[in-house]
């Protein structure tokens, strides 16, 4: 994942080389995004339009699914990922001000990643601690029954 | 052999070819079920459910525009529920719209307002906050408000499939889905051609062209300031549908007599630089032809077409013709032979053009179109915004008399006026060429195999013992495909027309909305009657063409043809 291993073009190399094993097959683009994901853990511009050339379809169509399923990351992920829960138990018991603090501490808005590439922001719809909500992880480490003031605790921390 | 079905609307019992819709068959007995992402062969596919009604024995709601007729089908389109179920869309796609319809460009012909009004929704039930998303103001050609967007995804389709440009397309997911270009960018940095083919479709003032009509009375209210304007050859067979006439109606006279009452210095026709077109791209042919240049030599009137080859098939950049189009040769002749004739200082003249067109907008600001020293052509105006200009100036239509084009452009002939219809340039040039080659008269001036709304259209014509064959196309996806098999050596043409527009400027982005296949084929006949009603036919005959050469240019493709009417074309990024 993600290790150049040759300086410069590797990634160009192992892109190609991913294409060629899906070349003249119709319907390949989700797994062909995924494994391109796969290089540098997001997909750059520069890729989205070599895999767009590669099976002549429009730079729109392969833009359109890249941001349509959430699997598929436009910007560089931060050092640790943030996913805040926005699910039922959570909302109820005040998610939305937490992930409104933590936007506000970071200046950035959810799917994004902070200037200093330390951390990046993903709302999910559950993480299954219904019972510590309000619910936030970074990275592995979960954090339950939280308030706008302990989310700026917690992220001097890092 | 299509199998007759038997079908009942609201109790009413009728047959129909197999493979109709059900919101055919109910406009057949005359019930109108209301529509909003429907276009009809382009974008079928059902998104809005504006349509849907009730089919007895079918679990849900069906959506008229997409569903066929099945055998013995008992269909109610006012059902309580058909009616509630269409009331909670209308009122899901208004809580989020914006209300600026008092300004809104689409004020007086907006589909969703419209809509609303028939459907008798006089209060909006939810309380969601107003779509609130960026402007695309990035090109000289459309505006793009995605807060006024539907997402009935027209333009997406016209873009894709009748265009194969695919600059926009839907973009990311769920309630933050927009229709939007790759990487979310303007219109200017995608391949984006201006046709405006998804401004013409657009139900609401989501899609519009970039107004120019502030620019153009500023310069009308300039007493230093000469200002004309010129009137393209496909303005004058739909501009009356933007003043209540029926389509297909010719008001060549009214129109340059009501744009004399809005106040322009002169007003000339856009025949004339068509006429003149054909007297420079017909000598480049035949140069092309004797001096084994390259072939086929493919037409450059229609800016939507040049953007599109400039970007995706550079490598037919030497076969497309140098000639500027009749726009630009006319803007650059106003400010130079014109100004000289007349003794006008080219600084103090303001060129304004009116044009069926979006992309004659980015067009006029492509930083090489300035061979007069001056900016060529200063503003242009599509046909609404002209509708626009006369209605805003209180000129009363009705009571317009007819008037003359100015002189010294105001003479066009037949071949200039069909420029406007798909297969016109190519009909006017073979007139000429026919007799510039064989020196002779030529008895039947139509030539009927390159003229309708067919895609792609093919004639042989014979010139002193060499056939020549040509081709039309209309509509990008016609260009690629033409230009595929030029490539694959699966065609082989001498001459090709293309149009971006399908039906050719009849047909183009700044036209009159709805611009339906059925309008465009009224404006299609009206340019061939037009034709058929003028003395002279041909633009070689055209005398002010002659005078110019006499006066001015010398001969086709002279130094200062090549300096005026000629330019160049740029290879651009997808």
């Amino acid at each position: 994942m993600g290790n150049c291993c040759c300086g410069g073009n590797c990634q160009d190399a192992r892109l190609k080389e991913i294409l060629e094993q899906y070349k003249g097959m119709d319907g390949v683009l989700i797994p062909v995004l995924q494994k391109a994901q796969e290089l540098q853990g997001y997909l750059p511009e520069k890729t989205l339009r070599t895999i767009a050339d590669y099976f002549d379809m429009p730079y729109s169509e392969v833009y359109g699914v890249a941001t349509f399923y959430a699997q598929f990351r436009l910007i560089p992920s931060g050092q640790n990922v943030i996913k805040v829960c926005t699910g039922t138990a959570c909302h109820v018991r005040g998610g939305q001000k937490i992930l409104d603090r933590v936007c506000s501490e970071l200046n950035i808005k959810p799917g994004e990643t902070s200037a200093d590439g330390k951390f990046s922001l993903e709302p999910v719809a559950c993480l299954g601690a219904c019972g510590l909500a309000p619910v936030m992880m970074i990275n592995d480490s979960t954090f339950g029954r939280l308030t706008p003031a302990k989310v700026s605790e917690i992220l001097a921390k890092y | 052999m299509t199998m007759s079905i038997n079908i009942a609307i609201n109790g009413q019992k009728l047959t129909v070819p197999e493979g109709t819709t059900i919101l055919e068959a109910a406009k057949q007995i005359g019930i109108e079920i209301p529509t909003l992402c429907h276009l009809k062969d382009t974008n079928e596919i059902g998104v809005c459910r504006v349509c849907v009604v009730e089919v007895k024995g079918a679990r849900n709601l069906v959506p008229s525009c997409i569903t066929k007729v099945t055998e013995g089908m008992e269909i109610t389109t006012n059902s309580p529920k058909a009616r509630k179920a269409r009331e909670m869309v209308m009122n899901l796609i208004l809580a989020t719209h914006p209300k600026d319809c008092l300004t809104c460009d689409r004020n007086g012909d907006c589909e969703l307002r419209t809509l609303a009004d028939k459907m008798g929704i006089r209060k909006i039930d939810f309380g969601a906050p107003v779509k609130d998303l960026p402007l695309d103001d990035s090109n000289p050609s459309i505006i793009r408000d995605s807060s006024k967007c539907i997402l009935c995804r027209r333009c997406v389709s016209v873009c894709n499939e009748v265009q194969k440009v695919s600059a926009i397309g839907l973009i990311n997911r769920g309630i933050g889905t927009t229709v939007g270009t790759a990487f979310d960018r303007g219109l200017a940095d995608s391949p984006c051609v201006f046709c405006g083919q998804c401004v013409s479709v657009c139900p609401t003032g989501a899609l519009t062209e970039r107004f120019n009509l502030r620019e153009v009375w500023q310069a009308l209210n300039d007493p230093d300031k000469h200002v004309v304007i010129q009137t393209a050859p496909a303005i004058r067979v739909s501009l009356g549908e933007e003043l209540g006439e029926e389509p297909g109606t010719i008001v060549t006279g009214k129109m340059v007599g009501a744009l004399r009452k809005v106040g322009f210095d002169k007003v000339f026709d856009t025949d004339f630089t068509a006429d003149l077109t054909i007297m420079e791209e017909g000598h480049e042919f035949l140069q092309r032809l004797t001096e084994k240049g390259k072939l086929p030599l493919i037409t450059s009137c229609s800016p939507g077409w040049v953007k599109y080859v400039e970007t995706f098939y550079p490598e037919f950049l030497d076969n497309v013709s140098s000639c500027k189009s009749p726009q630009q040769m006319f803007g650059a002749i106003i400010k130079t032979y014109y100004a000289e004739k007349y003794k006008i200082d080219p600084a103090k003249i303001y060129t304004v053009s009116a044009m069926p067109c979006t992309a004659k907008k980015f067009e006029a600001n492509r930083p090489e179109m300035n061979s007069s020293g001056y900016r060529d052509v200063d503003a242009v105006l599509t046909t609404r915004e002209l509708g626009l200009l006369i209605k805003e100036a209180g000129v009363d239509w009705a009571s317009v008399e007819d008037s003359q084009f100015d002189q010294p452009f105001g003479e066009g002939t037949g071949a200039g006026i069909i420029f406007g219809s798909s297969g016109g340039v190519m009909e006017a040039a073979l007139r000429t060429l026919s007799e510039v080659v064989t020196g002779k008269e030529l008895k039947n001036l139509d030539f009927k195999g390159v003229r309708g709304l067919e895609g792609i259209k093919e004639a042989e014509v014979t010139l002193n013992g060499q056939t020549l064959r040509v081709a039309v196309a209309n509509g990008l996806a016609n260009a690629k495909k033409v230009l595929d098999g030029l490539k694959n050596k699966e065609l082989d043409y001498h001459f090709v027309e293309i149009m971006a527009c399908p039906g050719g400027c009849i047909g183009g982005g700044g036209q009159p909305r709805p611009s339906t296949p059925d309008t465009k084929q009224k404006r299609m006949e009206a340019t061939y009657r037009a034709d058929k009603g003028l003395p002279r036919r041909k633009s070689h005959e055209n005398p002010a063409v002659q005078e110019i050469y006499k006066e001015f240019l010398k001969k086709p493709l002279g130094e200062k043809s090549h300096h005026l009417l000629h330019t160049s074309y740029t290879p651009r990024n997808k």
